[in-house]
């Protein structure tokens, strides 16, 4: 076993990029995530890598391109109205097939919103935050060991599938401390990277790397290609977790620190004698309707939980397809949802 | 089942941020599962600041509490805040020397320590928040001493590790209180 330490989540964050191979960080200060810029200013230099603070979200996301386009390991962070300003240079980045690691922590909106933490920028991050026909890999952590498996994970989906990654996770995963434990060594998985424009030293032809393709012929070729690889991702990389759910009445999704209280939930749900389970995403995009397909026969309602309006809400719906029916209780703007308004709506369902 | 809920409230400054540390730190060399939940942005500058510490034998469902089995209390309005989140019986330790108020329930243990006072008379006024914590510890067995102190070994630089025999004292008296 590794080291165990007690460490902030952003922190981890970082620490993990680094531990992936990720030497190139470029980024510009917003709360709740300024600690993993703080912490790559401060390990970069140390391990030969890059740390550069933009003068703005818009440059930093170019930097990224650059950087993704050598076939290096490159991650920014941000959070959620620093990732809209970001959300051009992801489509370009998305449209030329470039892998890169995005951390979105977010916080309350819409606008400059507050600094607390919020789910509501799911939609962005799944739905395509950019324009055109794009997806990222969306992946939400629940715990600060899954902040440093799944940031590991990020850069290794991102090369194999050489596309955008994003790290979703909210304030009090950023902000909260917990026990990690780190591995003495990473699974780096080592991606083909001969499409990299990274010098041919006029021993080859050289690489371009482009979103523009002008012929409407060849951009739908090019379309096509990417939803075909969407099509697989779909396919071999959804996750979730099951908890509780093989006799649970009522299933929650939550995901996020959000299905951390859920958990809570379920066990004082079943000390009053209610099976409550819990079905807990863990990639966002691809969502993880084979998660549904599973449970789907055993409970008498889905309840979706939320720091949204309900946005999460209607993939869960997409993935029940009117079988059982889908509930929803939420908190937005920084408001966290607590234990016993959760339990409120499990009894209302149950009267019903 | 080992289940240590605690918030610790009061003003930027005051060490509450660093209490709720150190607590989870040295839960964490007890061998226990711990997560720590500070609150974070301008109420940590000057205005209000709470942390939630969790210490326990299970793998922790939810860092953020909606109860708690202790609460520190270091300002007024954190008593008003957060007093009705104490389960029952659940230890309330109040810095009497700057709270006035007194709690409202009558179902929990509440106990007061002049913690800013007893530590100015100590001669350093930023070690008040060791003293709550050497109350908690007697009063809820959260973690041991000894771990605290390797705690403080592990969380503070090096140059500050001639305070810790002096921390340790504050602990102790905090502790006998």
């Amino acid at each position: 076993m590794g080291e165990r330490l007690l460490m902030k989540g952003n922190e981890v964050i970082a620490e993990a990029a680094i531990r992936a191979g990720c030497r190139h960080y470029f980024g510009y200060p917003i709360t709740p995530q300024t600690e993993i810029a703080h912490y790559m200013a401060k390990k970069m230099p140390k391990v030969g890598g890059v740390f550069l603070q933009a003068e703005s979200e818009v440059s930093a996301i170019n930097m990224v391109y650059g950087a993704a386009s050598t076939g290096k390991r490159v991650m920014t962070s941000s959070s959620s109205p620093g990732i809209s300003l970001k959300q051009e240079g992801i489509s370009y980045a998305s449209g030329a097939q470039l892998p890169a690691v995005i951390v979105n922590i977010m916080r309350g909106g819409p606008g400059l919103g507050g600094i607390q933490p919020s789910q509501s920028d799911y939609f962005q991050a799944t739905k395509g935050g950019g324009h055109g026909d794009y997806h990222l890999i969306v992946l939400a952590p629940s715990s600060v060991q899954e902040l440093y498996e799944l940031t590991v994970d990020a850069f290794n989906l991102a090369d194999q599938y050489r596309m955008v990654a994003m790290i979703l996770g909210d304030g009090v995963l950023g902000q909260m401390m917990e026990v990690v434990n780190f591995r003495d060594e990473e699974p780096i998985v080592k991606a083909d990277k001969s499409w990299a424009a990274s010098g041919h030293g006029m021993k080859r032809e050289h690489n371009t790397v482009t979103s523009i393709h002008l012929d409407p012929a060849v951009l739908e070729q090019w379309n096509i290609a990417l939803q075909d690889k969407y099509k697989t991702i779909s396919e071999k990389e959804q996750r979730f977790e099951l908890y509780k759910c093989d006799d649970a009445e009522i299933i929650i999704v939550a995901y996020g620190s959000v299905a951390r209280i859920a958990k809570n939930v379920v066990q004082v749900a079943r000390e009053e004698g209610i099976k409550v389970g819990l079905l807990r995403p863990i990639t966002l995009w691809p969502f993880p309707t084979k998660a549904f397909e599973q449970v789907i026969d055993k409970p008498n309602a889905f309840l979706t939980v939320e720091m949204s309006s309900g946005q999460m809400l209607e993939d869960v719906m997409l993935a029940v397809k009117g079988r059982k029916p889908v509930h929803f209780t939420g908190r937005m703007g920084g408001m966290i949802p607590k234990v016993d308004d959760i339990m409120a709506k499990i009894r209302e369902i149950r009267a019903d | 089942m080992f289940l240590h809920e605690v918030i610790i409230a009061g003003f930027g400054g005051q060490g509450i941020l660093s209490a709720g540390r150190l607590i989870a730190y040295a839960g964490m060399l007890d061998g226990r599962e711990v997560s720590f939940l500070p609150s974070y942005g301008p109420e940590m500058r000057g205005g209000t600041a709470n942390c939630m510490v969790v210490v326990s034998d299970e793998p922790i469902a939810s860092p953020v509490l909606n109860s708690c089995t202790a609460l520190i209390v270091m300002n007024n309005p954190s008593l008003e805040k957060f007093e009705s989140y104490l389960k029952k019986d659940g230890v309330l330790i109040t810095d009497s020397s700057l709270v006035q108020k007194k709690p409202v329930r009558d179902d929990i243990r509440s106990f007061e320590l002049p913690a800013t006072l007893m530590a100015t008379d100590a001669g350093n006024k930023a070690f008040s928040n060791i003293y709550l914590i050497g109350k908690l510890i007697k009063e809820t067995g959260i973690i041991t001493p000894e771990s605290f102190e390797k705690a403080l070994y592990g969380v503070l630089s090096k140059s500050k590790h001639y305070l810790i025999p002096q921390e340790m004292e504050a602990l102790k008296a905090g502790m006998d209180y």
